[in-house]
């Protein structure tokens, strides 16, 4: 185990710096769908804090990123706020209200947590449409796409590129260390045995609905930069599908791990359109006999196989090389 | 009082229709334990196998029950073939699945019959029922007798059968039923049959009022999933009934309360279920789950 950082450190920054090449390599449509698995992977992230870290089912965080889009699109349309600073007002906005829903929230667990938010994500195209003064009916918002600041030579869409993989590895830092310390052990502890939790001292509701609130947070942030990418909102954008997507992503990635938001980012930007590729007649049906397929393969999705491989490889290692591994 | 008792009349129609997906929903739920995001999609795709039997030619009622013994079989065929895989992998990875299913049969639905709305019969006289100055329609009548006869059936088979007891046994103690002899596997399979033929006959009674379409029950199952909450997961009555009063609330609140109209018609399923679920999580008329630490 001990041996297994460096390389895995080493590889880490071997990515980044090939997705820093990326923008200068790929044609404009390509490194639009590179910057959109970025800003899944943070809505991913969130969500998977929530689930896969705390245990609670949300079918509705298609909910947040709507959020997050209109808030960040009202923003830059109404009062001309620089894209940038639309990002931390979504996302701090999306806390409040995950934090809010967090709370009766509370009192829900498994199926009936599910249905809640699932709920929650049928009604919101409804709503956006409602409030047609400020969202603009179900004609939405069309945005121009922020431009690179002044001095820096990139493209629009570079520039969103580069936007997307910062916020996403800031977001993936701040995740990584809010769950390995004493709030993420109070996290799990929650989700693992939450009356256990409670005898040992924390405080499970305030920890759930924060971690509601988090999580609603990534999402909404997701949200905000999606809309500056793609330069337009509209509520039907936001439909159940999407809050079903991200679920998918989650558990495709692999529950309760960070990088699993990059592989589930992945699959559910690439795999329909790879769907589409093979047959055009019914391109859904190919799509769900991957989604049966993949579960069949890896129930715990592609992070939580790899880490599995991982820990094999490292006890053969350490069988055959019995100097090292026999402390006794 | 003639609007109010009308509109009273027309929720309790739409509502016997929320009232049998939603009785699909609790039986699948009682007997697996498992929250079937397919079933819109099962019952969609059988109302389109009875659909073809009656473009043969068949008679209704022919065609009827061929529609639920293939919905039966069906249903017992996916749990075995595609469910059973993944019955001891964590929850969420059957939650996947069964959406894959869902997307699957919405697709290959549409592929074979296309994603054009189709007029589906109705075997009830086309002539509205007068009672003085509310109308019933002779469909909606017809469908809510169906939707009890159903459930009267389901009580039966639950009550008074081995069969039906065996299957209650298997859902709340697999472990000690196995030890008495239950198959616990197959008492699952069937009730995804049994779910799958109560889901049949929610669509066929379904189609000829939203005609007939590969996404027809994507509104209906929010509304279903409301009356399943309402009356309480653990009830079958309760689901009917549920169904019933969901149709009703909302039918009067959206002619009384003027900001909701029909736009924000949804918002009124997301607002029932949020109620209920904060006030009575177990519904009406469910049992609330008691844990053993």
């Amino acid at each position: 185990m001990n041996g297994g950082r460096h390389p895995l450190a080493l590889a880490g920054a071997g990515l980044v710096v090939v997705a820093a090449a990326l923008p200068f390599v790929l044609s404009g449509f390509r490194l639009f769908q590179f910057t959109q698995v970025f800003i899944y992977a943070i809505a991913l992230l969130g969500l998977n804090v929530l689930t896969g870290y705390n245990g609670q089912i949300s079918l509705g965080h298609g909910a947040f990123y709507a959020l997050g889009a209109y808030t960040s699109a009202i923003m830059m349309d109404r009062w001309s706020v620089p894209f940038l600073l639309t990002l931390p007002a979504a996302g701090a906005f999306c806390l409040g209200a995950g934090f809010l829903f967090g709370i009766p929230a509370l009192r829900l667990e498994g199926l009936y947590l599910a249905l809640a938010t699932f709920s929650l994500a049928l009604a919101v195209p409804q709503i956006l449409k409602y409030f047609e003064h400020w969202t603009g009916g179900s004609q939405g918002i069309v945005l121009s796409k922020p431009d690179a600041p002044l001095g820096l030579r990139l493209t629009a869409d570079q520039w969103l590129y580069f936007v997307s993989l910062a916020v996403l590895l800031i977001l993936m830092l701040l995740a990584w260390n809010l769950l390995r310390g004493r709030t993420g052990r109070a996290i799990v502890a929650i989700r693992d045995h939450y009356i256990a939790a409670e005898a040992m001292g924390v405080n499970s509701a305030l920890y759930k609905a924060l971690t509601f609130g988090v999580s609603a947070g990534y999402t909404g942030v997701a949200g905000a930069l999606s809309a500056g990418a793609i330069a337009f909102v509209a509520p039907d954008a936001f439909n159940v599908f999407l809050s079903i997507t991200f679920l998918v992503g989650i558990v495709i990635g692999g529950l309760a791990s960070i990088s699993g938001a990059i592989w589930g980012a992945l699959f559910i930007q690439f795999v329909p359109n790879w769907a589409q590729d093979i047959s055009k007649a019914a391109p859904w049906a190919i799509y769900g006999v991957f989604l049966i397929v993949f579960m069949y393969t890896m129930p715990r999705g592609i992070a939580g196989t790899l880490r599995a491989a991982w820990a094999r490889r490292a006890r053969r290692d350490v069988r055959s090389s019995p100097a090292k591994g026999g402390l006794l | 009082m003639d609007i109010f008792l009308q509109q009273v009349v027309s929720g309790l129609a739409t509502g016997g229709i929320y009232a049998s997906l939603a009785l699909a929903l609790v039986m699948i739920y009682q007997a697996t334990d498992v929250v079937n995001f397919a079933q819109g999609e099962m019952a969609m795709f059988s109302t389109y196998l009875a659909w073809t039997m009656l473009n043969a030619g068949l008679p209704y009622w022919v065609a009827f029950t061929a529609t639920l013994g293939l919905a039966f079989v069906g249903g017992l065929l996916i749990e075995r073939v595609v469910i059973r895989p993944v019955e001891n992998a964590p929850v969420l990875a059957v939650v996947i699945v069964c959406i894959g299913l869902l997307v699957i049969l919405n697709s290959v639905a549409g592929w074979i019959y296309s994603y054009i709305q189709k007029p589906f019969p109705s075997p009830f006289p086309e002539k509205p029922i007068k009672l003085g100055n509310i109308v019933f329609g002779a469909h909606d009548l017809g469908a809510i007798g169906v939707t009890l006869l159903v459930l009267l059936f389901l009580y039966v088979f639950f009550r008074f059968t081995t069969l039906g007891l065996a299957m209650r046994a298997a859902a709340q103690n697999p472990v000690s039923s196995r030890l008495c002899g239950v198959r616990v596997g197959w008492m699952l399979a069937i009730g995804w049959g049994l779910a799958a033929l109560v889901g049949a006959v929610a669509g066929i009674m379904v189609a000829p009022i939203v005609f007939l379409d590969p996404n027809m029950m994507s509104g209906i199952l929010i509304y279903a999933f409301a009356s399943a909450t309402l009356g309480g997961f653990t009830s079958p009555g309760g689901a009917v009934v549920g169904g019933l009063l969901v149709g009703v609330i909302e039918n009067l609140v959206g002619t009384y309360v003027r900001f909701i109209g029909t736009e924000l018609k949804l918002t009124v399923a997301l607002a029932i279920i949020l109620i209920v679920l904060v006030v009575k999580p177990s519904g009406l008329f469910g049992r609330a789950v008691v844990r053993r630490v």
